[in-house]
This record gives C-alpha cells, structure tokens and sequence, in this order.
C-alpha cells in the first residue's frame, strides 16, 4: 500500500526554483527520511505534503486520494515541527487535546462550560480527555498534564509536540528537524523513542533532516535530495555502498569518502599516473574523473609496499578507532583518510607509507557526477580484508 | 586593586552625573514640590505661603466641578479606550491581512497620532460646526435635523470621545501591528494541521492568545493616554457647554493658571496621579497574570 506518492512537484518562489519535478513514494508504515543539505527544498517538499504551501505543478497524493486542493486540516496528516510550535497559553492537556477537539467539536461544543449542557458533548470530552491520556502514555508525559510548556524542558516540549501529533492517529506524520534543538545526548535517546515510537503505531512518517546520521539511524528508506531534485532514494546501506552521484557520496558517511582525481581513458583508469587495477563498465566515457574509496576502505603499507605513496601528517584517535591523514604523494587532494583501529601500532607523523585500497570498494564518478560500476580481480579483493600491513611489519 | 576600584567608581559617579543633576533638577525636585504645595495655600503672586494642612484635600472631597470633571473624564477613558483598541486590533488584522496599500494605509491611520492635536481640534471644529461644518450639510441633506455636536450638553462628551479615538486608534493599530508580527508563524502552521484554519479559528487558537500581553500594554497606555485628555477640551469647548465636557486637567490648569490657586491645582494634580497610579497597578496585577505565557 502506498501512503504517500509525489509526482513531478515543482515550486518557485519568485523566479528561482525550488523544487524541479520530485517524485517520492512513502509505502505504508514506512519511515522515509528527507536529507540534503540546507536550502535543498527538503523543508518546502514537506510543506507541501502539509498543504502549508502551495506547489506549481505535480500531484500530492495521501492514502491514494489526491489531495492537491484539500486545507492541511483535511489531509488527516498531523506534524512536528522544528520550534515544536507549543501553544504557550494551553496547558499541555489542551495543546494534545486540540486537534481533537477542532475534529470531534463543533464551533459551539468547543466554547467552555458547554459539557454541562449537553451530554453528547460532555461524552466526547470525555472521550477526548481518555485519548490525550493515552497519548501522554505514550510519550512519558504523565503527570505534566496541567503544566504550561514554558514550565516544560527543551526534551518535555519536544514530546509533547509529538504527543499532539499521535493523538489523532493520522494517516501520516511529517517531522521537520524535530530534534535539531535538543543536546546530542537527548537526540540520541529521542532518535531512538521516535523510531520505536513509528514502528509501535506503524503509521507512515516522512522525516526531513540534514543530520545524515539521524537518517542512516532511524529510517527505512532516505531520499536524498539536493539542488531541488531527489538524487537517490535507498536504504541507508544502498546509499552508503552504491551512491549513485557524487553528492551522495560526499553526503552520506562519517568521514567524507576520499576522492582521487582520475582520469579514463580506453577503459583504464590512472591517478596521478599510476595505473589502477580494476576494469570499467563500458559507460564510463573517456576523460576526468574521480575515484572515490571510504576510510575503512584503505590500509597503510610499509612504503613502498602500496599502490599509492604518500606522508602521515596527523592522527585522530576516536575511541573505537582512529583516522589516519595521509597526504599522497603527486595528488593535489585534501589528505586521504585511513581508518584503523584504535589498538593498531600507527606510524608517527612524518612518516613515509604506502596505502592499499579494497579494489572492489572503489567508486568511478565521472565528470557528470555519475557512478560507473567497477570490476576488481577477485585476489585484490580479497587482499585487502585483512589488517594494517604496517602493523604487522 | 582596590584602589583601581575606587578609582573607577569615582569615574562611574562622575559619568552619570550629569544625567542624575539634570533628573534630580527637573524631575523629583518639581514632583516634590507638587507635593509640598498642595499642603499650602499659595496663590500666585501672593507674598505670604501657609500650611494649609490637609484644607486643599478636604475642599477637593466636596468640590462639585472637581466630582464632575473627574466622572466626565472617567466617562472618557472608559469610551475611548475599549473602542481605540478593538478599532486598533481591527484594523492592524485588517492591513496584515493583506499586502495591498500596506503602507498607505498604516501611515494614514498613523496621520492623527502624529498630527498637532491643537490645530486637528480647530479642524474638528469646523467640521463639527452646526451651520458651516460638512458633517452637518450631510445630516441635513438626508432631511434630519442639525446636531450642535459641541454646543449640545448631551452631544458634547460623546463627541470628544469621538474625536479622541480618532486619535488614539493609529497608536494602538501600530502598536497590535508590532505584537502580530512577533507571533511564529510555526503557530499558524500548527493551527492548520491541527484542523484550524478558518480565519475566525486561526484568530481565538492563536493570534489572540499571543497577543494577549500586547493588548495589555496598550489598553493601560490607551488609559493613561485619554485620562489626559486636554487639548481638545481647551481648544474647543473650553469645559462647556455648562461643565459637560470638564475633564480633571482642564480643571487643574483653570485652578492652577486662570485662578493662580497653586496650592489647590497642587492638590487635584497629586489625587490625579495618586489614581492613575493605583489604577495602572492594579490593571497590570490583574491582567499580566493571565496572559503572560515566557
């Protein structure tokens, strides 16, 4: 089933584009992440989902119906924002209870005093009141029912934006950063609940971020999106193995992945002159490009030993493992990073090492940005599975 | 070290001092001296000043004109302020509403706030005036009879008040204009998701809650604003017709400068802002506890 589906969805504000054609389909109970970099139209995607913008062209479909004219309020879709956007003069009972009240109430039952007039009213209150309870369940906000959200923690507040949105059980939840303004060691909790959280009620969730971690962490499926368009959408693993543009592959993963600046030329690869043992997909068209390899992907050698050369410049020790800057001789590169881990012997700065690269874990971005697949001989392959040929030197 | 702090001390002292000389010189030397004349029975001009003990506060107590100024100008206060704040807010949603003539229309509804009163009065007058004034022309030519709006006992306060909401509504608009602006429009976003977004919803769910501590600030300056009402009653109807449109500063400023009563006017001015000061209080106690929300 799907939830939500976007066909070619254009926007601009005044004359410059924001949005140039997205198409993104939410399966049902699927928690699908948003992530790009500022100003990439994640936000505004999702405010058109909400109905809080209008878009220029496209078709928003929610639970299969199409929805393009309906008021936010009619899209059965509830959403957090990134202030939370708390009603400051409610309680925290009446900021959950609200959209239930706006839904189940009429103009004339929402006014105070009216439960004791009408018993229909006062069963719906009734009703209303069980339904924020359980949603304060839900969110460990028992007990904090009558407090004002400015008596409420940064944390407090965030849950009780997220309470007001599960209360009504939408077809659909859209979070905007929720919790860009919380400290790193309450994310991470919060990263957690949340997630549990969606899988619990299973009601479909798109999630806009520019926290690639967070995306990796918490969703099914991420829609990486960059300059207005959606670039890639995959899980976190397809997107970190087999980035399908350059941008993602510079987007996702911590550390950035190393580029070596190459060039193609009758199938074969060179980097600073060197010649790269690996065979190329017959798309790769001749000319510049770049070769891109992740951390874990490359291992120090005793110099000399390596394919490429290159100097230790500096360490930085992470705990579980540490990050190797190597400068490479003859390539004009921010350092390459090596990976390690954190119990391996490591050369001081200064001194001359060789590097190894996995083979079949190198990527081909050509001039457009676009990934070619590689093709490694099986033994280099396998060579570079084990550990820092320097180490054991 | 602690010479350097003494040092700098002295450099603070001699940096506010100017500031503080100037302070203590025009302001709570006067207001003191308010104080001490409204105990004594100094009329300008005379020689010899007496105690006159609580004698000023006792006449005031008993004083018809004093009892009829003071209910006109509460009659006042209490038309202008309710109607220049609900025609403020109106017309502040109104303009916000929309970006058409925004600024036309914020700077003429502006106009009379920054416009002399005295010269608009002279104006209104005209305006006003039973044969020559266009307001008139227009009553008679929908065949009713011609109103004598300030020559008319009953006619004249409600008129001033007129007049003084006409003053008062552009404050109060630019005043609500600044409280809109400050409210998220996260809110409003809310609001429509969560089922309000019919104007008249997205107005009691959100904009009126947050404008809550605005509209508290402007209905107790509204207040003090047109407990002072002064220049038009001097400029028009100089109290008159028969006492109808005697405010408390008209009849401070009649004892104090056309009677010389110093000692007297002292009184009035010291009960005066003894009252507005006990009703500011009580109203920011009152209403600051309901809407403030931090």
């Amino acid at each position: 089933m799907t939830a939500v589906s976007l066909t070619g969805i254009t926007k601009a504000f005044k004359t410059t584009p924001v949005l140039r054609g997205v198409n993104l389909t939410v399966n049902g109970g699927e928690f699908l992440a948003i992530v790009g970099p500022s100003g990439c139209g994640k936000s505004t995607l999702l405010r058109i989902v909400a109905g809080l913008e209008e878009h220029d062209g496209g078709e928003v479909r929610i639970g299969g119906a199409v929805v393009d004219e309906l008021p936010p309020g009619a899209r059965d879709i509830a959403m957090v924002f990134q202030s939370y956007a708390l009603y400051p003069h409610m309680t925290v009972r009446e900021n959950i209870a609200l959209p239930l009240a706006m839904r189940d109430l009429s103009r004339v039952e929402r006014l105070p005093l009216t439960r004791y007039l009408s018993r229909r009213v006062a069963d719906r209150r009734l009703k209303i009141r069980a339904a924020v309870a359980d949603a304060a369940a839900l969110v460990a906000l028992d007990g904090l029912l009558d407090r004002k959200p400015k008596e409420l923690s940064g944390g407090q507040r965030q849950r009780v934006a997220l309470a007001r949105a599960l209360v009504r059980r939408p077809q659909l939840f859209l979070l905007d950063e929720p919790l860009s303004n919380l400290d790193a060691a309450l994310r991470t909790t919060t990263r957690a609940e949340i997630v549990e959280l969606q899988r619990r009620l299973g009601i479909a969730t798109i999630y806009v971020t520019h926290d690639q971690a967070e995306a990796m962490t918490m969703a099914d499926r991420i829609a990486v999106m960059m300059e207005g368009a959606v670039v890639q959408v995959g899980t976190a693993k397809c997107l970190y193995d087999t980035p399908a543009d350059i941008r993602v592959a510079q987007f996702i993963g911590t550390p950035q992945m190393n580029f070596l600046p190459a060039i193609v030329a009758r199938g074969a690869v060179r980097v600073a002159g060197l010649q790269a043992p690996i065979g190329l997909a017959p798309t790769a068209a001749d000319g510049s490009a770049r070769l891109g390899i992740r951390a874990e992907h490359l291992r120090l050698a005793i110099h000399g030993r390596g394919w490429l050369a290159g100097t230790v410049r500096h360490h930085e020790f992470l705990g579980a493992e540490q990050l190797i800057h190597v400068v490479a001789d003859g390539i004009a590169a921010p350092p390459m990073l090596v990976r390690a881990a954190s119990d391996d012997p490591l050369p001081p700065s200064g001194t001359r090492v060789g590097l190894i690269p996995a083979w079949h874990r190198m990527h081909l971005f050509d001039a457009s940005g676009r990934r070619h697949e590689i093709e490694a001989a099986e033994s280099t392959a396998t060579q570079a599975g084990s550990r820092s040929l320097w180490a054991t030197s | 070290m602690r010479g350097r702090r003494a040092r700098e001390r002295r450099k603070a002292w001699l940096l506010v001092a100017p500031l503080s000389i100037g302070l203590v010189l025009f302001l709570v030397l006067p207001c003191l001296g308010v104080v001490a004349m409204a105990f004594s029975d100094w009329h300008l001009g005379q020689e010899n000043i007496g105690f006159a003990g609580l004698d000023n506060f006792s006449e005031l107590a008993n004083d018809a004109v004093f009892r009829r100024s003071a209910l006109n100008t509460i009659i006042y206060a209490l038309s202008v302020t309710p109607l220049s704040v609900l025609l403020g807010l109106m017309l502040a949603l109104l303009i916000e509403s929309s970006t058409l003539g925004r600024a036309f229309f914020r700077s003429a509804f502006f106009l009379p706030v920054i416009s002399t009163t005295v010269a608009m009065a002279i104006v209104w007058e005209f305006l006003l005036h039973p044969s020559l004034g266009p307001v008139n022309a227009l009553i008679a030519a929908l065949g009713l009879p011609r109103q004598g709006f300030l020559n008319d006992a009953a006619l004249v306060l409600p008129t001033l008040a007129g007049i003084g909401i006409w003053e008062n509504t552009g404050y109060n608009m630019v005043l609500v204009m600044a409280g809109l602006k400050a409210i998220p429009q996260d809110l409003y976003d809310a609001a429509a998701v969560d089922g309000a977004h019919r104007p008249w919803e997205r107005f009691w769910t959100v904009t009126l809650p947050l404008l809550g501590p605005t509209l508290v600030f402007v209905v107790v300056i509204s207040f003090l604003r047109s407990f002072r009402v002064f220049e038009t009653v001097a400029a028009i109807t100089q109290g008159g017709p028969r006492r109808a449109s005697e405010v408390i500063l008209f009849t401070i400023y009649q004892e104090g400068f056309v009677f010389f009563r110093i000692g007297y006017a002292s009184a009035l001015t010291v009960a005066f802002v003894v009252v507005l000061f006990a009703l500011t209080l009580v109203k920011f106690r009152f209403l600051d506890r309901r809407v403030h929300y931090g």
